[in-house]
C-alpha cells in the first residue's frame, strides 16, 4: 500500500525543530511545538499500526536514487512499526518530563536541547520506518550527530570528553556500517529489507559473508555490545531525559533494531544458521548479559548502574535474534517496547530524584522512599519488571526468550537458557538493594531530609504513566497493537505461525 | 549555426573586454567595477545555463575562431563536462564577488579596489577560457592568465602575503613550464595542437618515448597547479594569507579548473586506452591520491590556524578527486565521483573559507583555540561553517556524503578494497579536525576574558553581502546532497560519460 503517512510522521519533528529556533525567546511556545509535534507524530505512527498488523506494508518511495535498484524511502512493516511506536509514544511523555526537568533545574541552552532532541527522534523513527539500508544509514548518522549536543549539554570539560568518546565510538561505527551497506549492495544489487534475508546474497563467497556480518556488527556499535559498550555509561553525563529516551530507547534500540534487521532481513536466518554466525552472535550477547550485570552491581552512581543494566538488557534482544527460533525472535521483538517502557521509568525516576534532592549516588538515597513514595513505587515496579517477575511486562518477553532457548534444543540451547536465567537473577541482585535502601534504610541524621518532597508534577506524572504502562503491557500485551505486530513480524519472517 | 553556439566565445571575449573597461571605469567611480563585474557575470551565468541546456539536448558545441577550421585554427569545444564546470565556475565567481563586497573593505586598502576587481575579472576570464578551449596551446594562454592574476591577487593583501605569493609565482611558473614543455614535445611528434585531432593521431605513437615524456610532464605541471600532494608545498601559506575572497575562490574553483586540465588530458587527449596501455599507471595515480587524502588530513589535524587547516583539508580533498580519476579506467563510478566532488568540494570549501574570513573580520580570531562563543556571537556564519564542515566529513544528507558514496562504489566496482578503507578513514580524520572547530565554536565555554585582538568592526553585525553567500552555499550543501542521491543528475552524468567516451553509462 502506498501512503504518505510515514513521510509526514518523519517530518513532524523536523518541522518542530524549524519552529523551535525562532521561538527561542518564548519558552512556552517553544515547548508547545515539541509537544504538538510529539503528539502528531505518535498519532501518525499509530494510525499505521492496524493496517500493518494485518500483514500489509505501507510503502512511501521518496525518490529513485542514482544507483540502480536503490530508492530512498520508507516501508513500514510490522517489526519497524513496533520500534516506531515505542520511540514516538515515549517521546510524548519524555517531552512533558523534559519541560519539568529542565525548568526545575534551571538548565542553560534549553533551545539547543529541544532542537537537537527533535532531530534525534526523527533519526530513531526514520531508522524504524526505512525501507532499505541506505535510507537507514542516513537516519543513523542523523542520530549520531544530533545526540552529540545533548550528551555534552553541561559543556564542562568532563562532558566534552564524554562527547568525544561518544563520537569516537559511533562515527567509526558509521564508517563500518557504510562499508557493510556498500558491500551488500555490491554483492546482491539491492539493500531492501527482505523478510528471511536477501536471496542473492546466498551465492556470495562464505568468507566475504562472514566478514560482512562482522562489519555490520561493528557498524551497530550503538547496540552497546561488549567490548564496545563503554561509550554508553560515559554518555550518562547527559541530562536525565536524554539518558532516558536516547540512551535507553532511541539510540541503543536503533542499534539493536539494526542487528535484528541484519539477522532477519538482510543476511537471513538460513545463512546465519549455515555459517554458524548465530552461535557467535549468541555468544557475544551472553557474554555481554552476564558481564554487564556484574559491572552494574559495582556501580554506586544510579544512572551508571542503569546504563550497565541497559547494556545487559539490550543483549537479551540480540540473543533472541541470534537464537533464530520463532519464540526467541518474538521475545526479542517484544523486549524492544517492553524494555523501553521499563527502563525509561527507571531513568525518569533517577532524574526525579536528582531534581528533588540533587542526589545521584545510591548510597545517599537511604529513606528516600518515604519522602518520594510515588517515584520510588514506580521505580520498584520497573525494577521488578526488569528482573522478569510478574505482573510486569518484562516477564512476557523473558518468557518467550526462555521458550526460544528451550526450542533450540541442543546443549547450546540449554546453556543460553541458563544464561538468561542467571542474568535475570543478577538483575535482582543489582536492583533490589536500591529498593531496600530507598524504603527501609534509616537516613542519616544531619542531612535535613524533612525538606525533601516529590519532584514537580510535570516530572512525576510521566514516570507514573510509564510505570502504569509497564503493568498494562503485562495484562494486555496488545496495547498499541504491540503483540499483533510482533506476531505478524514473526509470520513474515518464518512464514505463517 | 545555432545562436547558442556563439555563447562560449562571448563569455571569454566579454570577460577580457570587461576587465580592461573596469579599470578605466574605476577612475570615474570606485564602486563601478564591482557592479559591472557582478552584472556581467550574472549575464554569463544565464548564458552558461543556455549552453548547458544546448549541450544536453543538442550535443557538444564546436566553435571555430575566425572561421578557421581545425587543426589550423583555434577550436572551442563545449561538451557536457565543460558546460557543467562552466556553470559552477561562474556561480562561484558571482558568490565570491558578492562576498568580497563586505570583505574587501576590511582586508584591502581602498585605493587598490579597482585593480582588485579588475584582476578578479581577469582571473575569471582565464578560468572560463581554460574551461571552454579545445586547443592545448590556447589552454596554456588561459592558464597563464588565470595564474598570473592569482599571484597578484594574493600579493594584494600585502605584508605577510608577499612571501607566499612569491613562492606561488616560482612554483606556479615551474608548473606552467612543465605543461608547455609537454605540449611542445607532443607537438613535435603529432604536429597538431587541437585536442580532438591529437586524440586521433596519438594511438599510433603510444610507444614513442617523447609522447610518454610529454604526458608525464603535462601531468606533473598540472599537479603542481592543483597542489596534489607532495607538490602542494606552496599552497598552505597562500591560502592562509591571501584575502578571504581569494582563498575562497581559489579553493572552490581555481583549483578545480586546474584539475579540469588533467581530466581533459586523461579523457580527451590521451584517452583511457593510453592509461590502460601502461599497466599499473591507473593504480599509481590511485595511490598518489590515497597518500594525498591521508597526508592532507593528518597535516590538517596539526594546524591551529583555521585557514591553514582548511588549506590542508583542500589538499586532502583534491586527493578524492584524483582518486576518482585514477579509478575511472576501471569503473564509470570513478568519473561520477570526480564530477560530483568537483561541485561538492567547490560549495563546501568555498563556504568554509568564507566563514573563516567572516570570523577573522568580525571577531579578529584566526586561531581555533580562541573560537569560544562564536556560535552565539555570529550565529549565521557558525551555522554555515558547521553545515559545510559536516559536508566535508560526509554526514548524510550533505553533498560530501554523495561523493564519498560514489567513490566507495567505484573502489568496490574496481575491486580495489584498500581505497574503501582509506576513504572511510579519511572521513574519520576529517571528523577529528572539523569537530574540534565545531566544539570550540559552540560547546567550549569561554573563560570570560574579552579577546584583545578584537577587530575594529566590533558591535556591527556581519553585512548581508557576506552572510548571504555563505548561507546560500550551506543550503546548497544540503540541497545538492539530496539531489545527488536522486536520479535527477543521471542525464547529465550519462552525457558526461558519453562525451568523455567512457563507453558506458550508469
Amino acid at each position: 500500500m502506498e501512503s504518505m503517512t510515514p513521510l509526514l510522521a518523519i517530518l513532524c519533528p523536523a518541522i518542530a525543530a524549524a519552529l523551535i529556533l525562532p521561538s527561542r525567546k518564548h519558552p512556552n511556545i517553544r515547548e508547545g511545538w515539541t509537544i504538538a509535534a510529539s503528539v502528531a507524530m505518535f498519532l501518525l505512527v499509530l494510525s499505521m499500526a492496524p493496517v500493518v498488523a494485518k500483514g500489509e506494508t505501507i510503502k512511501c518511495i521518496l525518490f529513485q536514487s542514482m544507483f540502480k535498484d536503490i530508492y530512498i524511502g520508507f516501508k513500514v512493516d510490522a517489526f519497524g512499526e513496533i520500534f516506531a511506536i515505542t520511540a514516538s509514544s515515549l517521546w510524548v511523555l519524555v517531552s512533558i518530563y523534559s519541560i519539568g526537568y529542565m525548568r526545575a533545574l534551571n538548565e542553560h541552552a534549553q533551545t539547543r536541547y529541544f532542537f537537537a532532541f527533535c532531530f534525534a527522534i526523527m533519526g530513531a523513527v526514520g531508522v524504524a520506518l526505512s525501507a532499505n539500508l541506505v535510507t537507514m544509514f542516513i537516519f543513523f548518522e542523523i542520530i549520531t550527530i544530533s545526540t552529540y549536543p545533548l550528551v555534552i549539554h553541561e559543556q564542562t570539560p568532563e562532558a566534552l570528553r564524554a562527547g568525544h568518546k561518544y563520537l569516537a565510538y559511533l562515527m567509526p561505527a558509521g564508517a563500518f556500517l557504510l562499508f557493510g551497506i556498500m558491500t551488500t549492495y555490491y554483492l546482491s544489487g539491492t539493500t531492501d529489507f527482505t523478510p528471511g534475508g536477501i536471496k542473492s546474497l546466498a551465492s556470495a563467497p562464505q568468507l566475504i559473508l562472514i566478514v560482512l556480518f562482522f562489519t555490520f556488527l561493528l557498524g551497530f556499535m550503538k547496540a552497546a555490545w561488549m567490548p564496545f559498550h563503554s561509550w554508553l555509561p560515559t554518555a550518562m553525563i547527559a541530562p536525565s531525559p536524554v539518558s532516558a529516551l536516547l540512551h535507553a530507547v532511541a539510540v541503543v534500540k536503533a542499534g539493536v533494531f539494526g542487528i535484528v534487521r541484519i539477522v532477519g532481513y538482510v543476511i537471513g536466518m538460513d545463512l546465519m544458521q549455515q555459517l554458524g554466525l548465530w552461535l557467535i552472535l549468541a555468544g557475544i550477547a551472553s557474554f555481554t548479559m552476564i558481564v554487564a550485570s556484574f559491572f552494574a552491581i559495582s556501580q554506586d552512581n544510579l544512572k551508571r548502574r542503569l546504563a550497565y543494566s541497559t547494556i545487559s538488557q539490550l543483549s537479551y534482544i540480540i540473543l533472541g535474534a541470534a537464537l533464530l527460533t520463532k519464540d526467541s525472535m518474538l521475545g526479542a521483538m517484544l523486549h524492544i517496547p517492553f524494555h523501553g517502557y521499563m527502563k525509561i521509568t527507571l531513568f525518569l525516576c533517577a532524574g526525579a530524584i536528582l531534581v528533588a534532592t540533587g542526589k545521584t549516588r545510591i548510597s545517599e538515597m537511604a529513606g528516600i522512599g518515604k519522602r518520594m513514595p510515588v517515584t520510588m513505587l514506580a521505580f520498584s515496579i520497573a525494577a521488578i519488571g526488569m528482573a522478569g517477575i510478574p505482573p510486569v511486562c518484562g516477564f512476557i518477553s523473558k518468557l518467550y526468550l526462555c521458550l526460544g532457548a528451550w526450542a533450540v534444543g541442543s546443549p547450546y540451547g540449554m546453556i543460553f537458557l541458563a544464561v538468561i536465567l542467571i542474568s535475570s537473577l543478577l538483575d535482582i541482585v543489582y536492583f533490589f538493594p536500591i529498593i531496600l535502601t530507598a524504603f527501609f534504610k534509616k537516613p542519616t541524621e544531619e542531612s535535613g531530609e524533612e525538606k525533601i518532597k516529590e519532584a514537580p508534577l510535570l516530572v512525576v506524572v510521566p514516570l507514573t504513566i510509564t510505570a502504569i504502562f509497564s503493568l498494562v503491557f503485562f495484562i494486555y500485551p496488545n496495547t498499541f497493537y504491540i503483540s499483533d505486530l510482533a506476531r505478524m513480524a514473526i509470520s513474515n519472517l518464518f512464514g505463517g505461525v | 549555426m545555432n545562436f547558442v553556439e556563439h555563447f562560449p566565445v562571448l563569455i571569454v571575449g566579454l570577460s577580457m573586454f570587461l576587465a580592461y573597461t573596469m579599470l578605466l571605469a574605476g577612475y570615474l567611480n570606485r564602486r563601478l567595477p564591482f557592479y559591472m563585474s557582478l552584472a556581467m557575470n550574472s549575464f554569463f551565468l544565464i548564458i552558461s545555463l543556455f549552453i548547458l541546456n544546448h549541450v544536453l539536448t543538442v550535443g557538444p558545441i564546436r566553435y571555430w575562431q575566425g572561421g578557421w577550421r581545425p587543426p589550423w585554427g583555434i577550436e572551442y569545444v563545449v561538451d557536457a563536462m565543460n558546460a557543467y564546470l562552466l556553470v559552477i565556475v561562474i556561480s562561484m565567481v558571482i558568490l565570491g564577488l558578492i562576498y568580497s563586497r563586505g570583505n574587501v573593505r576590511y582586508e584591502i586598502e581602498e585605493r587598490k579596489h579597482t585593480t582588485f576587481y579588475t584582476l578578479v575579472q581577469l582571473m575569471a576570464a582565464g578560468l572560463y577560457g581554460i574551461t571552454i578551449t579545445g586547443d592545448l596551446f590556447n589552454m596554456f594562454i588561459w592558464l597563464e592568465i588565470a595564474s598570473l592574476t592569482a599571484y597578484a591577487l594574493i600579493a594584494v593583501a600585502g605584508g605577510r602575503a608577499l612571501r607566499p605569493a612569491y613562492n606561488y609565482v616560482i612554483m606556479g611558473s615551474i608548473g606552467a613550464c612543465f605543461y608547455i614543455f609537454g605540449v611542445c614535445w607532443i607537438y613535435s611528434v603529432t604536429g597538431t595542437l587541437n585536442m580532438a585531432d591529437m586524440r586521433l593521431l596519438l594511438p599510433l605513437v603510444y610507444d614513442n618515448k617523447a609522447v610518454q615524456m610529454a604526458f608525464a610532464m603535462m601531468v606533473v605541471g598540472v599537479m603542481i597547479k592543483a597542489y596534489i600532494f607532495p607538490l602542494h608545498l606552496w599552497q598552505p601559506d597562500v591560502y592562509t594569507y591571501a584575502p578571504s575572497t581569494i582563498s575562497s575562490m581559489m579553493a572552490s574553483v581555481h583549483v578545480k579548473v586546474m584539475f579540469y586540465i588533467l581530466i581533459r588530458m586523461v579523457f580527451s587527449v590521451f584517452t583511457l586506452d593510453f592509461i590502460k596501455h601502461f599497466i599499473g599507471l591507473d593504480m599509481l595515480i590511485c595511490w598518489v591520491a590515497a597518500i594525498a587524502i591521508l597526508a592532507g588530513s593528518i597535516w590538517a589535524i596539526k594546524q591551529r590556524n583555521l585557514k591553514r587547516m582548511l588549506a590542508y583539508s583542500s589538499v586532502s580533498q583534491m586527493g578524492y578527486i584524483l582518486l576518482g580519476l585514477g579509478l575511472s579506467p576501471l569503473s564509470p563510478w570513478g568519473l561520477v565521483g570526480v564530477v560530483a566532488h568537483i561541485l561538492n568540494h567547490a560549495i563546501g570549501k568555498g563556504c568554509l573559507f568564507m566563514s573563516a574570513g567572516a570570523f577573522a573580520q568580525q571577531e579578529g580570531v584566526r586561531d581555533i583555540r580562541k573560537f569560544e562563543g562564536l556560535g552565539k556571537k555570529m550565529p549565521y556564519a557558525s551555522a554555515a561553517f558547521t553545515i559545510a564542515a559536516l559536508s566535508m566529513i560526509g554526514i548524510p544528507p550533505t553533498a560530501g556524503f554523495a561523493s564519498k558514496l560514489f567513490l566507495i562504489l567505484a573502489s568496490l566496482d574496481a575491486s580495489q578494497y584498500p581505497f574503501v578503507a582509506i576513504l572511510l578513514l579519511s572521513g574519520l580524520l576529517n571528523l577529528v579536525y572539523f569537530w574540534r572547530v565545531i566544539d570550540q565554536i559552540y560547546f567550549v565555554k569561554s573563560d570570560g576574558t574579552e579577546n584583545p585582538a578584537k577587530a575594529k568592526e566590533k558591535g556591527k553585525s556581519l553585512p548581508l553581502s557576506m552572510t548571504a553567500p555563505m548561507l546560500i552555499l550551506a543550503a546548497l550543501c544540503i540541497i545538492m546532497g539530496i539531489i545527488w542521491l536522486t536520479d535527477v543528475p543521471l542525464p547529465l552524468i550519462n552525457h558526461i560519460l558519453s562525451n568523455l567516451r567512457m563507453g558506458v553509462t550508469i
